[in-house]
């Protein structure tokens, strides 16, 4: 079932995954100083799933992790906004104090920088890290649908029940 | 560390579904005992933290919650104006504990319902999405809120509607709901955007107090109605209602009743909070009403010339959203008028009533419904035959869920239909009087449907001893008990229940 | 004629012209992919209604990094916008994979075809 392209191809692939995954990381991290965030770096890494898709024609046996990974974001997300139940849900419990992201916010048009926020960019790293995981898995799963050059067809319904978002 | 447990239980309600959705992925990879556990544990948490706001909100009085803020309650306009509000008074209290009762008796049964199929765990988190979406659409308290949770409800019942994906009619099935819904969910958006651009502000409330009748609202308003009459299923938007509701699996309709509901719930409160008396309420309200009418007589209507079992309880589904229509219609042409007193009031709560009663009766002869099918694996009414043989607890509960839904007293849904007909008769005789024949109509089509499901010699190609496993039967048993439970005491429920809702609405 | 007005109304003309191209082809074409396509179109008109709502006149992007000036536009609009866009995205793909399971079952992507559920 391998559809590989030239070695070219894959050599160059390998070479461009490392900026791509390092700029999506970029944008998440720096969500809430720049245009950006969690859902738009994780977009981007998830692109660089799609590159690695077409020049190797398979992820190999990565499906649970995906699976998992996406699980694993969205319940720190939940738990992270849970914490904040002291005074209400989705609080900011980490601003301004000196914790991970605590860090005193100057006044209008600054410089920015990165260790403010709280708990916005903790939400971003994880929103980024299940964005890529559901984008990725969605890609896999419609390319493995629509082969058309196989000469065996994948199986009809075990592969197809992976329809949520 | 004090926690009042009591004040946050809005915003518990929806992040224990939540929580308990996406931890199910991680628990599948360990064991498969602790998905189905996991599932009932977080049905039951979440009809705990229900419990408690609905005996807050009984007891005590109404309050809001906002999210992010520092404090629990608003403090003027300034501070709660930006934020994101959940609501909890008489309707939102209502519908959670509908859809949760519902819920349970679905998940109890779907334990042996869906045994047989792959992918377990993603039923289990579609489940918990589409319980969290409904919950949030009657919760919150702010006009975009209301999108996203809406198109989350939507997206986890279209995929839970094709979750056989080895039938290819339940895909197509699918494929049209999202589509309408999707279209749907835009045109809300345009409107959500018409009255942002002219306000600036997205909360009920705030939105209420500065609301006037220009043009743009009144075409704001008529984009809302049609939405949200197309998520509830009136007639002429029906036409997804028949398909989703035969093609999904058992347990999965009788939710899909709830949610469908949801968007009633939303369309009385725009109209009645959001609108109140900036517009000429006759004019709503007899839209509503007209809507109503012609949703009771074209569902039943349809609903007699059908072959196959759930798609004939679809139609009935729709006929009786057409009384919840009219009951509030009613109410809603006589807003703000001396006549409220008189039979207005009378009218809205016999809509309200009539709301839950339905998701009780409906819930209940779905999973009769799918249970037949179980057994027998046939869907078309010809074909089925002499089962009242076997299948002795099944028939018991259909007969419950046929007289509930006739309104042949003492049953539940005669309570709520005296109502509407008492009120609606003052309004104008005409409408009451489709109602009745609308009522006997109904009666007429399950008739036919218990003879030719249960009745007559035993068939030998479809019969086999013994009736429908135990946790479907517990399902079953726990939506008959709370329908038995509302016809013995429709007093208490109306005064308990129905009267906050219908004063949550602003109806005095 | 009035160019200061037709200036002024320009994004809402564009967000009307782009609704009604993606209405008529959800309505009128027959080809499951195309509807889709139409559909997306309507996503973008609304996006890009919900973010020209919120333009002020002189006013620049509410970002305070290196910004020019501290005379910003009101962000709850790009908040909604962003939003929708995620939203659009799930449904898309969503649809995307239900039209790839009708194509397994019916072997056709016409509308024409796709009425089974009626039998």
């Amino acid at each position: 079932m391998n559809w590989k392209m030239s070695l070219v191809v894959r050599t160059v692939t390998n070479f461009l995954i490392v900026p791509i995954i390092v700029f999506g990381i970029y944008l998440v991290i720096h969500g809430h100083l720049t245009p950006g965030g969690g859902f738009q770096g994780g977009a981007v890494i998830a692109s660089s799933t799609a590159l690695l898709i077409i020049a190797y024609g398979s992820l190999g046996k990565h499906k649970k992790d995906l699976s998992s990974m996406e699980a694993l974001g969205l319940t720190m997300f939940i738990l992270i906004a849970l914490f904040g139940i002291g005074s209400t849900m989705f609080y900011n419990y980490l601003a301004g104090t000196g914790g991970i992201f605590g860090g005193v916010v100057p006044e209008g048009a600054n410089a920015g920088f990165i260790n403010t926020g709280g708990t916005v960019p903790l939400m971003n790293i994880f929103v980024g890290l299940e964005v890529a995981a559901a984008l990725s898995l969605i890609l896999w799963m419609m390319s493995k649908e629509t082969k058309v050059l196989e000469t065996e067809k994948s199986s009809p319904s075990a592969e197809g029940q992976e329809v949520r978002d | 560390m004090n926690i009042d447990i009591v004040q946050h239980s809005p915003a518990l309600i929806l992040a224990v579904p939540l929580l308990f959705a996406f931890l199910t992925p991680l628990v599948d990879r360990i064991s498969e005992k602790g998905r189905d556990a996991l599932f009932f544990l977080g049905l039951i948490i979440m009809a705990f933290f229900v419990a408690i706001m609905a005996y807050e909100v009984y007891t005590v009085g109404e309050w809001s919650y906002v999210f992010g803020g520092g404090t629990v309650t608003p403090t003027g306009a300034d501070s709660s104006f930006f934020r994101i509000l959940f609501v909890a008074d008489g309707v939102s209290a209502m519908a959670s504990i509908t859809l949760t009762i519902s819920a349970i008796g679905a998940a109890i049964y779907s334990y042996t319902f869906m045994k047989d199929e792959t992918g377990l765990n993603k039923f289990n988190t579609l489940f918990f999405l589409m319980v969290a979406g409904v919950n949030g659409m009657v919760l919150t308290g702010d006009l975009f809120n209301l999108f996203v949770w809406f198109e989350v409800a939507s997206v986890s019942s279209a995929a839970l509607i094709a979750f056989k994906t080895y039938e290819g009619k339940a895909v197509e099935a699918a494929l049209k709901y999202m589509i309408i819904s999707v279209i749907g969910g835009l045109f809300f958006l345009l409107s959500i955007g018409f009255l942002y651009g002219q306000y600036g502000v997205l909360n009920y409330q705030l939105l209420a107090e500065n609301i006037t009748g220009t043009n743009l609202d009144k075409i704001a308003l008529t984009i809302l109605v049609v939405v949200l009459a197309l998520k509830a299923g009136a007639v002429p938007l029906h036409f997804i209602i028949p398909d989703a509701y035969s093609m999904a699996p058992g347990s999965v309709t009788a939710v899909l009743v709830v949610a469908s509901q949801a968007g009633l719930w939303v369309l009385f409160r725009v109209v009645f909070t959001l609108y109140g008396v900036a517009v000429n309420t006759l004019t709503i309200g007899w839209i509503v009403i007209v809507l109503g009418i012609l949703s009771m007589f074209i569902g039943v209507t349809m609903a007699l010339v059908q072959k196959t079992v759930k798609r004939l309880m679809a139609y009935h589904a729709i006929s009786q959203t057409g009384y919840m229509l009219l009951g509030v219609g009613v109410g809603l042409a006589v807003l703000g008028k001396p006549e409220m007193g008189l039979y207005g009031r009378t009218a809205m709560e016999g809509g309200v009533f009539h709301i839950i009663n339905h998701a009780m009766y409906k819930g209940l002869l779905f999973l009769t419904a799918g249970a037949i099918i179980f057994k027998t694996g046939i869907r078309k009414l010809d074909d089925l035959g002499g089962l009242g043989h076997s299948m002795k607890w099944t028939m018991g509960f259909f007969i419950i869920g046929a007289l509930a839904i006739a309104g042949i007293p003492p049953f539940n849904g005669f309570a709520s239909k005296l109502m509407i007909y008492k009120s609606v008769y003052r309004f104008n005789p005409l409408l009451s009087i489709i109602a009745m024949v609308v009522s006997i109509l109904t009666l007429a089509s399950f008739v036919k449907v218990f003879h030719s499901i249960f009745m007559g010699p035993k068939d030998e190609d479809i019969y086999d001893t013994g009736d429908v496993p135990k946790p479907m039967l517990a399902g079953m048993t726990i939506l008959a008990a709370f329908v038995i439970l509302f016809s013995l005491f429709p007093g208490a429920v109306v005064s308990n229940i129905v009267e906050p809702a219908v004063e949550a609405l602003g109806v005095i | 004629m009035n160019w200061e007005a037709i200036l002024m109304t320009m994004p809402y003309m564009t967000v009307v012209i782009l609704f009604m191209i993606g209405l008529f082809t959800v309505l009128f074409k027959k080809n499951l992919i195309k509807i889709i396509m139409g559909i997306a179109i309507m996503q973008n008109a609304a996006n890009l209604f919900l973010v020209s709502l919120a333009y002020r006149r002189g006013e620049h992007a509410p970002v305070f990094t290196s910004a020019e000036s501290t005379e910003m536009v009101m962000p709850t609009a790009h908040a909604l916008t962003l939003t929708s866009i995620v939203i659009g995205l799930a449904t898309t793909a969503l649809l995307l994979s239900f039209v790839i399971m009708i194509k397994k079952h019916y072997g056709s992507i016409n509308t024409d075809d796709v009425r089974r559920c009626k039998e």
